[in-house]
């Protein structure tokens, strides 16, 4: 279980302290499924990456299964059962698609191991397993290598900032059932930070979140409606920018 | 041969035990074990310190070990080995140099190795460096390199210095006859106050030749390197030279390419690019669980792999 109590973020721009987070407050139950939307610019990512240890809070506390985690450093976080998958996944010069799911995973996997990792996620295997993580790989490919490397660590809490931005939409029924089965199997938190409808549709939970605080936060079925009938909705729903 | 010798053995052949084929191993300056085969001659040079290894036309899937290692310090040496590469052969040839210094005196290896490849031939060249022992004396190793490529002939040339030496000057020069190919992987770490120059002078001469020179560094403390990498396109032909390099703490890298087209059909690019560790590369592999200095570790022997 994730909570986040009072948390804000502040950033220093033109000599003010600009506020992205506002005094959030909110529950990631253990075993649910809950994505986050709303509005571009609105606060998502940065709330992702406040989870992830990639940024500081400027006041409030972060809890996983009641330890407050807001001190602890990415690696900490990381150790005690939180993932995280770029929205932009990082390249590397010489590192292997292998190395990387070998480290993630946090052993020496056989090479057979690693690729169901990376069929899991629609690649075939064979073809990638010996790649570099670089600039040769597609967007797309290295959007699914990056959730293959969460799937491999198999922890708690999993987030994932927008998995969806630069999958083509052959791939896109594929990465749902990718979402589906770490729900059933994985049996921890999952936190997609979502524009696309498909993906609001399989939440058990949904968070809006719209310029830096919580607009609403309610299970699936109360909150989707009012999403898809509100003018806004277009904009969220489809990915628009 | 003693631990020492083995150990540095071990670093620079990845040898456990005699080789297979044909081989020379000197040791502190004298040639301590040789094989020739059928197809291998390895002979002493009279004149200079040195060997000639003559490899008969068309010998297939055979290789040469020829490891340099040194563990006497203060030890000085220049030593000139040519090969002379028969017309269609493939093999293999494995060089290499390591030095042990726990003295106060510097121990010091320079090598000629001149190649002469014949028609059609494919060799492959291994060579790596490494340095070890905690003497202040230093671990200096000049290797030069001269290389002329028959007709259609191929040479792929992969130059390892990734451990504890403390100068050097590389010089790899190459000549290419028509349809020729030189791919040159080189792979380079220096640490403390480490110094390392390499510089390529490569000169395509024949129609439809290509040369491919590719350096991947790090610099780390406060060492320094410099990369020098000249290519001459005197023919339609085609060249590539690239060298990426990793800059950490108070190190110094320059890279300095250099093309030059004298035939309008000469296709040359060159590329040089330096920077330290992405941040975003280490807060990536932090997520997985690795602390930042772990992070830092596997981006490096990634990079240099």
């Amino acid at each position: 279980m994730l909570e986040l109590k009072n948390v804000s973020f502040e950033v220093p721009e033109e000599g003010m302290e600009k506020e992205i987070i506002k005094n959030i407050s909110f529950v990631i139950p253990e075993g649910k499924f809950t994505v986050i939307t709303g509005p571009n610019g609105g606060g998502k990512s940065t709330l992702a990456k406040l989870i992830a240890g990639i940024q500081k809070p400027t006041s409030g506390q972060i809890l996983l299964n009641g330890q407050d985690i807001t001190g602890l450093d990415i690696t900490e976080r990381a150790r005690r059962g939180i993932s995280y998958a770029f929205q932009q996944p990082v390249r590397f010069k010489g590192v292997t698609v292998l190395d990387l799911i070998r480290l993630a995973k946090g052993e020496n996997i056989s090479i057979s191991g690693a690729c169901e990792y990376l069929s899991q996620v629609g690649l075939c295997a064979k073809d990638y397993i010996s790649r570099e993580v670089n600039a040769s790989l597609s967007g797309g490919e290295l959007k699914r290598i990056e959730i293959a490397t969460v799937l491999a660590r198999g922890t708690k809490l999993s987030v994932f900032d927008e998995p969806e931005a630069g999958i083509d939409l052959w791939s896109f029924q594929n990465l749902i059932q990718v979402f589906e089965n770490m729900h059933r199997e994985v049996h921890g938190s999952i936190l997609i930070i979502s524009h696309q409808e498909r993906i609001l549709n399989i939440a058990d939970e949904i968070l809006v979140i719209t310029d830096g605080e919580v607009t609403s936060h309610g299970p699936k079925d109360e909150i989707l409606p009012k999403l898809l009938g509100s003018s806004s909705a277009v904009n969220i729903c489809d990915g628009r920018k | 041969m003693d631990t020492i010798q083995k150990m540095l053995l071990e670093q620079v052949a990845d040898l456990h035990a005699i080789p297979e084929g044909a081989y020379n191993i000197r040791t502190n300056g004298e040639s301590t074990a040789r094989n020739s085969t059928e197809h291998i001659e390895i002979v002493s040079k009279s004149e200079v310190s040195g060997i000639d290894i003559k490899i008969k036309p068309g010998t297939k899937n055979e290789s040469v070990h020829i490891p340099v290692v040194l563990s006497q310090s203060g030890m000085e040496e220049m030593v000139y080995n040519d090969f002379y590469i028969g017309d269609d052969c493939d093999v293999t040839i494995i060089a290499g140099c390591g030095i042990h210094n726990e003295g106060d005196s510097d121990s010091r290896h320079d090598g000629i190795h001149r190649f002469f490849i014949g028609r059609n031939a494919h060799v492959k060249y291994i060579e790596k460096h490494y340095g070890s022992g905690d003497g202040r004396g230093g671990r200096i190793m000049n290797p030069q390199t001269e290389v002329e490529l028959g007709e259609g002939s191929l040479a792929e040339m992969e130059m390892v210095q990734i451990k504890g030496v403390d100068s050097t000057v590389r010089t790899t020069k190459a000549s290419l006859s028509e349809g020729a190919k030189l791919v040159v992987t080189e792979r380079l770490m220096t640490h403390g106050e480490q110094k390392a120059e390499s510089q390529f002078d490569v000169n395509l001469d024949g129609e439809d030749s290509s040369a491919n020179i590719i350096s991947r560094a790090v610099a780390r403390d406060r060492s320094v390197q410099i990369f020098k990498s000249v290519i001459n396109g005197n023919a339609k032909c085609s060249g590539h030279t690239e060298c990426d390099a990793i800059i950490m703490d108070n190190a110094n890298i320059s890279a300095i390419p250099e093309i030059t087209a004298n035939n309008p059909d000469a296709a040359l690019i060159h590329e040089a690019a330096i920077g330290k560790i992405a941040g975003e590369q280490i807060i990536k592999l932090m997520t997985l669980g690795l602390t930042e200095k772990e992070a830092e570790e596997e981006i490096v022997n990634g990079f240099l792999k």
